[in-house]
C-alpha cells in the first residue's frame, strides 16, 4: 500500500505556471500523478498543461476536490502558500521551495498543525510512491516498485539511496525527502511509524546528516516502536566541525550533532549503519535476505 | 550571517537591551578619543572579530589610564588573534571597541535560539557567565535553564518569573530589571529574524543593573532580503574570499585540506561524497554544492575556484540530477574546460534527470583528462586512484 500518497491522490500545484513548476508538473503528470489543476494568483480561468488554473487554493479545492498540494512559490511567499492550503482544507502539502525564513516557517507549521494538514519540507525533493504517484522533483524512473521505505534529509541522497536499493534488485514503496531546514513538516519519527504500519514495506532506509538531533530522536523511537529492519547512513563524517552550525543549536540537546554521535545512537538500537552512501544497497540486501 | 559585537550592541541599543557604552575605533588615536569621550577611570579595549574566546587570546584588555587605552589599542589592532573558534591561522584584528569599565558583582549566561525539536524559540540561561557554554551543555546539561516561548503568543512575564526563580534572584528591583531585559531581548529576537542571540556574560553591576557585556548576533540568512540594513553590517574581511565569490554564483564552497576537489549537487550528497572519498583512502580538498540552479556559468566558476587550490590532484564531479538537469552540468563541464585549463584528471558521474542526454553530450565533446564513472563508489575509487597516480 505505500504511505502518504497513491494513484488516486488529487494534487494541485501552487505557483503552477512558473518555469520550474511547469517542468516538474509535467514530469509528475507523465509519472502518473493525478494533478487536477493549479493555483497562480491573477491567472484564474486560464488553462496550463491542459489543466485549470485557479486564483486561490479555496477555489481549486472546491472545483477539483484536491487533497494534496505541491508548493513551488518563491521563498518569501511559502508560509503564505502553506497557510492558504491548510485553511482551504488541503490535507497534505509538499513544499519544494528552498530558502524560506525560519520565523515564517514557524508560523506556517503551527497553522498546518492547527488545521490538520500534514506537510513535507520545505527545501525538499518531495514524496514518491513508486509506480503510483510522485509529488516532487525527483527523477521518477529510478524509483522501481518494491518493499523498501526511504526517508532522507538530503534531496540528492534520496536519489542515491533509492538508486542503490533498485540496483540490488529491490524497490521502493514510498520515498520521502524531509528536508534539512530548522523547521520541517514530517520527520523521521512519524515516517518510521507509518512505514512500520505499512504492510508492503519490509525494510526502511533512513539517511540523515550532521546537525540537529532528529536522528537521535529517531534512534529512541526505533528502540521503542519499530520492529522492521532499518539501514541508516549519516552524511558528514568528514565535515569540518563548526562550519555548518553555530553552537547554541547543539546546546539545546546536549549533543554536538556530529555524525559519529548519531551513528553510535542508531547502532546501539540495532540499526545497520553504513559508512558511505555507496554501501546502502548492499546493506539493504543483507537485512532483507536474513 | 554574523556581525561584530559593536554592531550587535548598536542593535541592542535600538531595542532597549542595556549594554555598557562604547565606541568603535580603527586607530589607536581614535581609541584614545573614544575613551576620553566615555570618561570614567576604567576602560575595556576589545578586538572585533567574528569569534569567541577573544579574552584568552589577548584580544580584550582592561585598562586604567588613557595612555594605557592607546597602548592596548596599538597592541590589539593589527594583531592576528588566535582563539578556539578561529582555527590555528587566527584572524587579523582591524577594529577595536572601546567600552566603559563596569563594576561586576555577578556573571550569567543568556541566549535565545530556536529549539528545533519544540519548533519554538527557547531562552537559555546559566548561573555562571563567561564559561565555554558548549562544555557546560555536555557535562552538566541540567545546569542550563531552558524556557520555551510559544511564538503564537510571544514572551510573557511568567516566563521571566520562571527564569528568575531558577536563577535565584530575590531582590525585587533586580527582578524588575531582568524582566525588562528579557522582554526587550525577545522583541529584538523576533523583529530581526535572529537565528541566535547570545550574551556571555550578562553581568549584574554593583547598582543592581543587568548589562550585556558581550553580544553575539547571528541572523537567518534566508530572511536577509527583508533586512537590507544588515547587509551594510557585513564585514567581508571575516569571510573566506573564495567562499564569498562562490556564494555570489549560488555555489556553497568550503575549502578543506585534502587533494581531491569535489563538485556535487546537494549538501547531503556533497558530504556523502566526501565521506566516500575518505573511506576509499583519499581526502577531499573541498566541499562544493552547486545548488539547484546549476548552469554552465556556475559550473565554470566552480572549476575555477576548485583549481585555485594547488593541492588538488583530481576532481570528482558527482551529480544526481533531480531539479539539476545533467545535460546542463555536461554543458557546463564543456564550457568550463574551454575557459579554464583543467590539467588534472576529472572523474565524472552523472545520474538522474537527463543523464542519457548528458552522457551523449560529453562523449561527443571528447574532453581530455575526463574519466567517466558509473556510481558514487566507482567515482570515488577512480578519483582516489587518479590523485595517487598524479
Amino acid at each position: 500500500m505505500a504511505i502518504l500518497i497513491n494513484k488516486d491522490t488529487k494534487v494541485i500545484v501552487q505557483g503552477f505556471t512558473g518555469r520550474e513548476a511547469t517542468f516538474h508538473s509535467e514530469q509528475c503528470i507523465s509519472y502518473g500523478t493525478n494533478i487536477v489543476g493549479g493555483v497562480t494568483p491573477n491567472k484564474g480561468g486560464q488553462i496550463h498543461l491542459n489543466l485549470p488554473v485557479f486564483d486561490t487554493v479555496a477555489q481549486a479545492v472546491e472545483k477539483t476536490q484536491a487533497t494534496a498540494t505541491m508548493i513551488f512559490v518563491p521563498p518569501a511567499f511559502v508560509a503564505d502558500a502553506i497557510m492558504e492550503a491548510a485553511v482551504a482544507g488541503i490535507k497534505f502539502a509538499v513544499v519544494i521551495t528552498e530558502g524560506s525564513p525560519t520565523l515564517d516557517m514557524q508560523a506556517a507549521k503551527a497553522c498546518a498543525n492547527k488545521y490538520g494538514m500534514m506537510m513535507v519540507g520545505p527545501n525538499c525533493p518531495g514524496v514518491i510512491s513508486a509506480d503510483a504517484c510522485k509529488i516532487g522533483i525527483m527523477p521518477g524512473n529510478i524509483f522501481k516498485k518494491g518493499n523498501v521505505g526511504l526517508i532522507s534529509k538530503s534531496g540528492t541522497l534520496t536519489y542515491e539511496g533509492a538508486n542503490q536499493v533498485c540496483n540490488e534488485g529491490y524497490g521502493i514503496t514510498t520515498a520521502v525527502g524531509i528536508g534539512g531546514d530548522p523547521i520541517i513538516g514530517l520527520s523521521f519519527k512519524q515516517l518510521l511509524s507509518m512505514f512500520e504500519e505499512d504492510d508492503e514495506t519490509k525494510a526502511i532506509v533512513m539517511i540523515g546528516e550532521i546537525g540537529g538531533d532528529l536522528e537521535i530522536q529517531a534512534a529512541k523511537h526505533i528502540e521503542q516502536h519499530i520492529t522492521k529492519p532499518v539501514v541508516a547512513f549519516i552524511a558528514g563524517q568528514t565535515a569540518p566541525e563548526g562550519k555548518r552550525m553555530g553552537h547554541a543549536g547543539a546546546i539545546i540537546s546536549g549533543t554536538a550533532g556530529t555524525a559519529k554521535e548519531k551513528m553510535d545512537a542508531l547502532e546501539a538500537v540495532g540499526v545497520t549503519v553504513v559508512k558511505t552512501p555507496a554501501d546502502i544497497g548492499k546493506a539493504v540486501k543483507e537485512v532483507l535476505s536474513k | 550571517m554574523n556581525i561584530h559585537e559593536y554592531q550587535a550592541k548598536q542593535i541592542f541599543a535600538k531595542h532597549g537591551v542595556p549594554a555598557p557604552r562604547g565606541f568603535i575605533a580603527n586607530t589607536p588615536a581614535q581609541a584614545l578619543k573614544n575613551a576620553q569621550e566615555l570618561g570614567g577611570k576604567v576602560w575595556v579595549v576589545k578586538a572585533q572579530i567574528h569569534a569567541g574566546g577573544r579574552g584568552l587570546g589577548g584580544g580584550v584588555k582592561v585598562v586604567h589610564s588613557l595612555s594605557d587605552v592607546k597602548k592596548a589599542a596599538t597592541e590589539i589592532l593589527g594583531m592576528t588573534l588566535v582563539t578556539h573558534q578561529t582555527g590555528p591561522e587566527g584572524k587579523l584584528v582591524r577594529k577595536v571597541y572601546v567600552e566603559e569599565g563596569i563594576e561586576i558583582v555577578d556573571e550569567l549566561y543568556l541566549s535565545i535560539v530556536l529549539d528545533r525539536a519544540l519548533e519554538m524559540p527557547i531562552i537559555m540561561a546559566l548561573n555562571e557567565g563567561g564559561m565555554e557554554i558548549e562544555n557546560v551543555a555536555q557535562k552538566y546539561p541540567e545546569k542550563i535553564i531552558k524556557i520555551p516561548v510559544d511564538p503564537d503568543f510571544g514572551y510573557q512575564a511568567y516566563q521571566g518569573r520562571e527564569l528568575i526563580s531558577a536563577l535565584k534572584i530575590t531582590d525585587k528591583r533586580e527582578q524588575y530589571k531582568l524582566q525588562n531585559f528579557l522582554k526587550a531581548l525577545y522583541e529584538l529576537y523576533v523583529k530581526n529574524d535572529v537565528e541566535m542571540v547570545e550574551i556571555n556574560p550578562l553581568v549584574k553591576t554593583k547598582i543592581g543593573s543587568f548589562l550585556a557585556l558581550d553580544a553575539k548576533l547571528q541572523f537567518d540568512d534566508s530572511a536577509m532580503a527583508r533586512h537590507p540594513e544588515f547587509e551594510e553590517m557585513r564585514d567581508i574581511h571575516e569571510e573566506d574570499p573564495d567562499e564569498r565569490e562562490a556564494s555570489i554564483y549560488g555555489l556553497s564552497y568550503i575549502p578543506l585540506d585534502g587533494e581531491i576537489g569535489c563538485m556535487v549537487n546537494g549538501a547531503g550528497l556533497a558530504m556523502g561524497t566526501m565521506d566516500t572519498i575518505n573511506h576509499m583512502g583519499g581526502r577531499p580538498a573541498n566541499f562544493l554544492d552547486v545548488g539547484g540552479n546549476a548552469n554552465p556559468e556556475t559550473v565554470s566558476k566552480g572549476f575555477e575556484i576548485i583549481l585555485r587550490n594547488k593541492n588538488v590532484k583530481a576532481i570528482f564531479i558527482n551529480i544526481f540530477g533531480g531539479i539539476v538537469r545533467c545535460d546542463r552540468i555536461a554543458k557546463g563541464i564543456i564550457e568550463a574546460t574551454k575557459k579554464v585549463e583543467v590539467n588534472v584528471p576529472m572523474v565524472v558521474r552523472l545520474d538522474g534527470t537527463n543523464a542519457d542526454e548528458a552522457a551523449f553530450i560529453l562523449e561527443k565533446a571528447n574532453i581530455k583528462n575526463l574519466i567517466t564513472a558509473t556510481d558514487i563508489g566507482d567515482g570515488a575509487r577512480k578519483a582516489v586512484e587518479a590523485a595517487k597516480n598524479a
